[in-house]
């Protein structure tokens, strides 16, 4: 989960049973969410060659489980902001990212959606973290398929080790 | 229960040019500016009665980079990588004609090996970008396996090219008064190899797309525009070609190695959709045709022109000579001293006319670059084809435009 | 462009207050603001320039006056190019509108607005098109610092 949704859990005094029955179930909710990711691929510039690479043999994203773009907020879950966000556009991400409903993650793809790349000037947002938390930077002006794949294998890791409480805040 | 207002949260960028509808019927939709089928970035504000669409207001300006502000600060070196990104689809055209108008500028003339690889490279940047552009408008259709076709064709180019130029998709790869490196061994035979593959698989597109009855009823006689009207509305490139006519800046002004070139230029009957994806596919085969006549007469020798002024001198010599030193290291913190004055420089990239106009203060600084965007000029006129169509024609219609958001925010 | 076709601009338009020259080899129109329109229909109905590529200013902040708006224009017929320079002031730059003759000039007219400050009379629409509502200020003057952003969003903490 992003960080900003997960509040560090304080020490309860529940039986080791119940730990065991959260962690395996975090562990099955984990895994059911790092192989079912639906990308809204909010692309806006150059980016988006390589995004359309790698969603395409011979790169494909489908092996990861994660090819299948929803276009609406709604329907997605991971937020893919490819290419550079300028202050025109600000606006509309902050919706589309507000749209999108728990659990969400975000990734930033290329410097310019990172840092605001080489675009150090009145126009840019020099960093979506600017606005949206983020979970994932995955730099390159484009980066290559390899790296985005790469970026994808560790927001995978970092889903499935995180906690996924989806009856009430502690199961 | 109130409305909560949202306004403060998320402003709004732009100011409709139609807020209220003059009939009590109609809707006006809002599309984009993230959208799928948009391309990037555009917002098309829609009044549509029904599946009509009535008139729209295209809004771009979604990706405005601030190139142009950029370019007056950074040396005329270091603006190449901010160039490519103009279009990012054919980032090897965008360096070409950059260097070019400063060459201009500085008054080089180019050696004929880097004349005919810039043109060689500039054919296969066109023949990226034109894979691109269908393979976008064939999937927004439905197309799957057409883009999935093309793609990988595009796929292979990329490779190849990071082969020469160190990236897949921006390359900087022109250099003022030449280019970055010479060809490494083996390039050309794999390019012939790339090409028959190609002629493979765009066969196969073919096969599927030219007489399916359902690509036909989409794209005939939608988004039609007439000659005088896409010269009216500044139309170049093959949205004009589409209209039936025959213009073309490597024919009509030719530049590089064009005028030692065989090839045709490919027009349109109609100017609706299908004329633009058939002038597309046919030019994609003439830019084939082209690499292979230039793959068999590329002359040798070197790859830039020997002035000091803004090549950098070789390594060892700059490791061995206190001028080379020196030059070297002038060039790259003070960038090449470009003589005062102005230069229009253009040439005919995938989407039409691409120009640069330079101002120089005889600094290594420019005073500024403008770059006449093609998709720019392009967006004024769109609405003309979008007016009177149905909503599910704004899609496949703006895909035939190619609107790189690079090129016309800039 | 071919020789006569330069001597045919010259003896037509070189008039008082206009200046044609050549910038390595295209040929350049210098002239006051208020004969725009009027420069412009010529090279439209006897020279045949029937596409209009691009006007953009450029900001000589040190003289007086600051703007020169530059235009350039082809010919699908000939193939010739032409530049058409002009200047405005700072206090009031204003140059005639060219949308009655050329539909391109909608949009490139917005861009030179939104940028600079031009202001094109008889442009119904000159609407922020590249920046945005609320942006104050014109980018490419070269008073206005690079790094001056104007966001829209409030930052995060």
């Amino acid at each position: 989960m992003s960080s900003r949704t997960i509040p560090i859990r304080p020490e309860t005094s529940r039986s080791g049973a119940f730990e065991y029955l959260t962690t395996k179930k975090d562990e099955l909710v984990g895994w059911a969410r790092k192989f079912s990711l639906f990308p809204y691929p909010f692309v806006t510039a150059c980016c988006a060659m390589e995004f359309m690479a790698v969603s395409s043999s011979p790169y494909d994203t489908d092996r990861f489980g994660a090819a299948l773009p929803r276009f609406s907020p709604r329907q997605a879950d991971l937020l893919m902001v490819v290419g550079t966000v300028t202050h025109k556009q600000a606006p509309v991400l902050l919706k589309v990212y507000e749209q999108m409903c728990e659990p969400k993650w975000v990734m930033a793809f290329g410097v310019c959606a990172t840092s605001g790349g080489f675009y150090q000037n009145y126009a840019t947002l020099l960093g979506i973290d600017k606005i949206i938390p983020v979970d994932i930077y995955v730099p390159g002006c484009p980066p290559r398929p390899e790296m985005v794949i790469d970026g994808i294998m560790r927001l995978q890791d970092m889903i499935a080790r995180a906690k996924h409480p989806i009856l009430t805040r502690d199961f | 229960m109130t409305k909560p207002n949202l306004e403060n949260t998320f402003p709004n960028p732009v100011r409709s040019a139609f807020e209220t509808t003059p009939r009590d019927d109609t809707v006006i939709v809002n599309i984009g500016p993230s959208h799928p089928a948009t391309h990037g970035t555009v917002q098309i504000i829609a009044e549509l009665d029904g599946e009509k669409v009535l008139r729209t207001d295209v809004h771009c300006g979604y990706l405005h980079r601030g190139f142009e502000k950029e370019c007056e600060s950074h040396t005329w070196a270091n603006l190449i990588p901010y160039v490519d990104r103009l279009n990012y689809v054919s980032a090897l055209i965008n360096d070409f004609a950059y260097c070019e108008a400063v060459e201009k500028l500085m008054g080089i003339e180019i050696t004929p090996r880097c004349r005919y690889l810039r043109t060689l490279l500039s054919e296969y940047s066109r023949i990226v970008d034109h894979l691109t552009c269908i393979a976008a408008g064939l999937m927004e259709l439905g197309a799957m396996t057409a883009f999935l076709y093309l793609v990988m064709v595009r796929d292979y180019m990329y490779e190849h090219l990071a082969d020469l130029t160190g990236a897949r998709v921006t390359y900087s790869y022109g250099r003022i008064g030449g280019l970055a490196r010479d060809l490494p061994d083996g390039w050309l035979t794999r390019l012939a190899g790339i090409l028959d593959k190609y002629e493979v698989f765009v066969a196969r597109v073919h096969g599927l797309m030219d007489r399916n009855r359902i690509f036909i009823d989409r794209m005939r006689n939608v988004g039609v525009i007439s000659t005088a009207d896409a010269v009216n509305w500044g139309y170049t490139g093959p949205i004009l070609r589409s209209t039936g006519a025959p213009r073309d800046l490597r024919r009509d002004t030719p530049y590089l190695a064009y005028a030692d070139l065989d090839f045709a230029i490919p027009v349109g009957i109609n100017g609706d959709n299908y004329d633009r994806y058939y002038v597309r596919m046919c030019e994609m085969d003439e830019s084939a045709h082209m690499i292979r006549q230039l793959m068999d007469s590329l002359p040798a020798g070197p790859i830039n022109v020997e002035d000091r002024r803004c090549v950098l001198p070789e390594k060892k010599l700059v490791y061995t000579e206190i001028e080379s030193l020196i030059n070297h290291f002038k060039l790259v913190m003070d960038g090449p001293q470009v003589p005062a004055g102005d230069v229009y420089s253009a040439h005919e990239s995938p989407n039409g006319e691409l120009g640069f106009y330079i101002v120089s203060t005889g600094e290594g600084i420019p005073y500024k670059v403008h770059a006449r965007a093609p998709s720019f000029v392009h967006m004024g006129g769109v609405h003309r084809m979008l007016d009177g169509y149905q909503l599910a024609d704004i899609v496949p219609t703006f895909g035939s435009v190619n609107m790189i958001g690079g090129e016309c925010d800039r | 462009m071919t020789a006569p076709t330069l001597e045919r601009l010259k003896e037509r338009l070189a008039r008082a207050g206009n200046d044609v020259s050549t910038a390595h080899g295209m040929p350049v129109i210098a002239f006051p603001a208020a004969a725009l329109l009027g420069i412009v229909q010529e090279l439209r109905t006897e020279f045949e320039f029937d596409l209009f590529l691009d006007v953009t200013a450029v900001d000589w902040p040190g003289q007086a006056p600051r703007f020169e708006v530059v235009y350039h224009f082809y010919s699908t017929k000939h193939f010739g190019r032409v530049r058409l320079k002009t200047r405005v002031s700072e206090q009031d730059p204003t140059v005639d509108s060219l949308v009655s003759l050329y539909g391109s000039a909608g949009f490139m007219e917005r861009e030179c607005h939104d940028m600079y400050g031009i202001a094109f009379r008889g442009n119904p629409d000159l609407r922020p098109l590249l920046l945005y509502e609320g942006f104050v200020g014109h980018p490419l003057r070269k008073d206005y610092p690079k790094e001056r952003e104007q966001p829209l969003v409030p930052y995060r903490k």
